[in-house]
């Protein structure tokens, strides 16, 4: 466990970071499929902060990916095309729905929370499949592009999206990375490990728990635009409650509360999906399956857990 | 300093709380007595918030704080502990401590500064670890600390507070004897403003420490009185400190 | 007008009897050790399967296979109690959704793997499906058929609970676990045997849902939204709660589909957030 202090970068760090920037140069035909995963990760960067950090069981964050997703895709339907500005709005407007939100989750736990979320997250799902002269319905949005990000086109070959995704996952994960080492962080981490304890500490333990969800509110807006915006379409899916069970299923794999947990789980998830594509979709939910039992059972603080665990063994 | 005025609850048919009236003058120190399910825990419980009384007041100096929420009557200075560690497992000792006057000091909320810049808050913390002899768990996790440690460090988190009345449940519960001297050395030392209450079950702790005693029984307030009048009072007697003198 | 509102009614509290059925051993189960069992739906699926396996391919008759339905979802579920989830009981929430959301995975691509993906059907007799006239109305046969069953299968469990020496001991349980252990009552037992009859009406519930839902391996997904929805608003615990909750929705549900099928589902999960947000323990939950 780090000291209070210890809020230095690691070199394991430095080297994962200048390591995102490999698949230019090693990996070229693959930069769309990296994009991906980059947008993946940070909305999976999103969900720790409120279920590892603060301990919040969300089974409904896509609501707020969604939310971002469509607000970057209509901005450029209809006003703009330019991405940055549109990033922005979309995140406020993730940011503001989640803040609204935020005054009703906080206030549960257990059973009525998880379901909560979830019926927030089907609400909104639902919502966007009826209003659809406003979202394309079903059919999800089309008929719009967005050309290019400060001159880079936005081609097939995935190098603009990619840079752009890992810019704003990496900024993002700075965000966060302060957030963390932050008294607030602390506060955050002292709601999970015992709620009834802050309280009696002077805590406003609820205003605490809005201002996270708020946050990770506007990172996974912040997400959505950037999959809009390097795309230039938005399917129905993104408000799915598929996509809240899978990018939870990815941040336990990685490891909840680890910072880096949602990253790992996400390159190790999609990269997997990607190999095993051609095969038919039951196979996939069958591993997936497995791989969540295996996982409760042997590995219950996910992949950087157990690598955690095993170098304590050695020491 | 902290005082209730007929302060009354009950679950259902279960009359917890009837008519409790107290009134805790600074700096004294209380001990709270009195038989199992006499409701002690549940009126520090209605006193910090926790519950919600049925009808009645709770003063704490001359505010009525009966409306107020529990962190908000912890931040007027109304601390108590738990009769069970109720801790942050993960956290270190330090942590929690810093924790509790980052808190105390309205800096939680900040999450752009990082931890290194309330140093201040990491040295008090510190220093209150020291004075109960806990520096050198300072960087352990909570849940690797030995239970008597953990008993000062519930103490040490209710201190960071920087309270003005201090409910302490069952301090040396579960403790063997020869550790909870260290425990009570500390309540000693416990500055001489602070109003304190605490519940105990060992009679020489309590004419120790004590130089007021409250006897609670089935929900009411049996007498109140110094050491020595409680040893002499028939009713005490009988209801309670024969059994506890046979043992 | 009015004959329409009384179909929706009539149609609304069959399909509250299915819900139910595929309901109230989650609630009791919950109730008991609070072990999120996302897998529940999947103990339905196993009872249609074995349904459809039993009408298609051995060619008996459907009231036949509902025992078989039964004990299959009975069975199924034990095993899984004993080799899998009693590690569990004393893991966080979290944990426990995502084991069972894992067996739920397992269990859609193994029937998608055996059985296709294709909609199986298992038609009940003729007799059943005809329907009746009265007072003006047509009351489909099958329906009647669900409602008369759930409303004795809810009888017999209340006997069950309220009367049996058995049905104590799972009330102690669900009200206070320690407590229970204490007075002597083997609450493992006991909670073991909840599951299998949970399991086993689920199962039951499966296999009745054929010829209302059909059934193909996204069932234990797609259903379990609704029984989740029925437990939480429900009460945890409480058959009772079960029961009304069943009916509350699945009255809305063809309400809804009825008069505002624009809305699709939205009427039902505003119907869920909206009294959860007012009764977080459910309409006669304790915990």
């Amino acid at each position: 466990m780090a000291s209070v202090n210890d809020t230095r970068w690691r070199p394991l760090e430095i080297a994962f970071w200048l390591c995102t920037l490999l698949p230019f140069v090693l990996a070229p035909n693959y930069l769309s499929l990296a994009s991906q995963i980059a947008i993946t990760a940070l909305f999976a960067l999103s969900l720790d902060l409120i279920l590892g950090y603060a301990g919040i069981v969300s089974l409904g964050h896509a609501a707020f990916f969604g939310m971002g997703a469509y607000t970057a895709g209509l901005i450029a339907k209809h006003y703009w095309t330019e991405p940055i500005s549109a990033l922005l709005i979309a995140g406020i407007f993730a940011g503001i729905l989640g803040y609204a939100l935020s005054h009703v989750i906080v206030r549960f736990r257990h059973l009525a929370l998880i379901m909560l979320t979830m019926g927030f997250g089907l609400l909104l799902h639902e919502a966007a499949n009826s209003a659809s002269v406003l979202t394309g319905g079903a059919d999800g949005l089309q008929g719009f592009r967005v050309p290019e990000i400060l001159g880079f086109k936005f081609d097939m070959f995935g190098r603009a999206a990619y840079a752009y995704a890992l810019a704003v996952l990496f900024v993002c994960f700075l965000v966060t990375r302060r957030i963390i080492h932050s008294p607030f962080g602390l506060a955050l981490r002292g709601i999970r490990e015992n709620a009834t304890r802050m309280p009696a500490i002077g805590a406003p333990s609820l205003s605490h728990l809005r201002k996270a969800y708020t946050i990770a509110a506007v990172i996974a807006g912040l997400a959505g635009a950037a999959l809009t915006q390097t795309t230039s379409t938005v399917s129905l899916e993104v408000l799915s409650f598929g996509r809240s069970a899978d990018v939870l299923v990815i941040l336990i794999l990685g490891g909840a509360g680890r910072l880096y947990g949602g990253i790992v789980g996400a390159i190790v998830y999609m990269v997997a999906r990607d190999q095993f594509s051609g095969v038919n979709p039951q196979y996939w939910y069958f591993w997936i399956g497995l791989l969540l039992v295996a996982v409760v059972m042997f590995l219950p603080n996910g992949i950087l857990g157990g690598l955690s665990a095993l170098h304590k063994k050695r020491q | 300093m902290l005082s209730t005025r007929n302060v009354n609850k009950k679950f259902g048919s279960l009359v917890v709380a009837e008519d409790i009236s107290l009134s805790l003058p600074p700096g004294v120190r209380y001990a709270l007595i009195g038989p199992n399910g006499a409701g002690k825990t549940t009126l520090i419980n209605l006193i910090t918030g926790l519950v919600a009384a049925d009808s009645g007041e709770i003063l704490l100096g001359e505010e009525n704080i009966t409306a107020l929420k529990p962190y908000q009557r912890v931040k007027r200075g109304l601390v108590r502990t738990f009769q069970i560690n109720t801790l942050f497992p993960h956290l270190s000792a330090l942590e929690s401590v810093t924790l509790a006057v980052l808190e105390r000091d309205g800096h939680a909320h900040n999450w752009w500064r990082g931890l290194p810049a309330f140093s201040a808050a990491a040295d008090e913390a510190f220093a209150i670890l020291k004075s109960l002899n806990l520096e050198k768990t300072a960087n352990r996790e909570t849940r690797e600390l030995a239970y008597g440690q953990q008993r000062l460090l519930e103490i040490a988190l209710a201190l960071a507070t920087r309270p003005r009345v201090l409910l302490l449940d069952e301090p040396a519960a579960g403790v063997p004897k020869g550790e909870s001297a260290e425990l009570f050395a500390a309540v000693e030392g416990l500055s001489r403003e602070l109003t304190v209450l605490f519940i105990e079950h060992d009679m020489e702790v309590v004419f120790r420490f004590a130089s007021r005693i409250l006897v609670m029984v089935g929900g009411r307030i049996l007498v109140e009185g110094s050491p020595q009048d409680i040893a002499r009072d028939e009713r005490v007697r009988e209801v309670y400190l024969g059994a506890a003198h046979a043992a | 007008m009015l004959s329409s509102a009384v179909g929706v009614l009539f149609d609304g509290f069959a399909y509250g009897m299915l819900l139910f059925l595929l309901s109230v051993g989650l609630s009791v189960t919950l109730g008991m050790m609070n072990f999120v069992n996302l897998a529940h739906c999947s103990f339905a699926m196993v009872g249609g399967y074995a349904t459809v396996t039993l009408v298609n391919r051995f060619g008996w008759p459907f009231l036949a296979t509902l025992p078989m339905a039964f004990l299959a979802g009975a069975f199924v579920s034990l095993v899984l109690e004993r080799v899998l989830f009693k590690r569990l009981y004393r893991a966080t929430d979290l944990d426990q959704c995502l084991l069972t959301i894992g067996i739920v995975f397992i269990s859609i691509a193994a029937f998608a793997w055996f059985y296709t993906t294709d909609q199986q059907s298992a038609r009940p007799p003729e007799w059943l499906r005809t329907s009746i006239s009265a007072g003006g109305i047509n009351l489909a046969g099958y329906r009647l058929f669900l409602i008369v069953f759930g409303l004795v299968t809810t009888g017999l469990l209340f006997f069950f609970i309220e009367k049996t020496n058995f049905g104590a001991k799972v009330r102690a349980a669900v009200d206070n676990q320690r407590m229970a252990r204490g007075l002597g009552i083997d609450v493992d037992r006991a909670f073991m045997l909840t599951f299998a009859l949970g399991g086993g009406l689920a199962g039951l519930g499966g296999a009745l849902a054929i010829e209302v839902v059909g059934l193909d391996p996204t069932f234990a997904l797609a259903f379990l939204v609704y029984v989740l929805i029925v437990v939480a608003v429900g009460g945890l615990g409480s058959i009772g709660g079960s029961f009304a909750a069943a009916v509350v929705l699945g009255i809305s549900d063809m309400a809804g589909k009825y008069y505002f099928p624009w809305l699709g589902a939205f009427l039902i999960y505003l119907v869920m957030v909206g009294l959860l947000m007012w009764r977080p323990l459910g309409l006669f939950g304790k915990r």
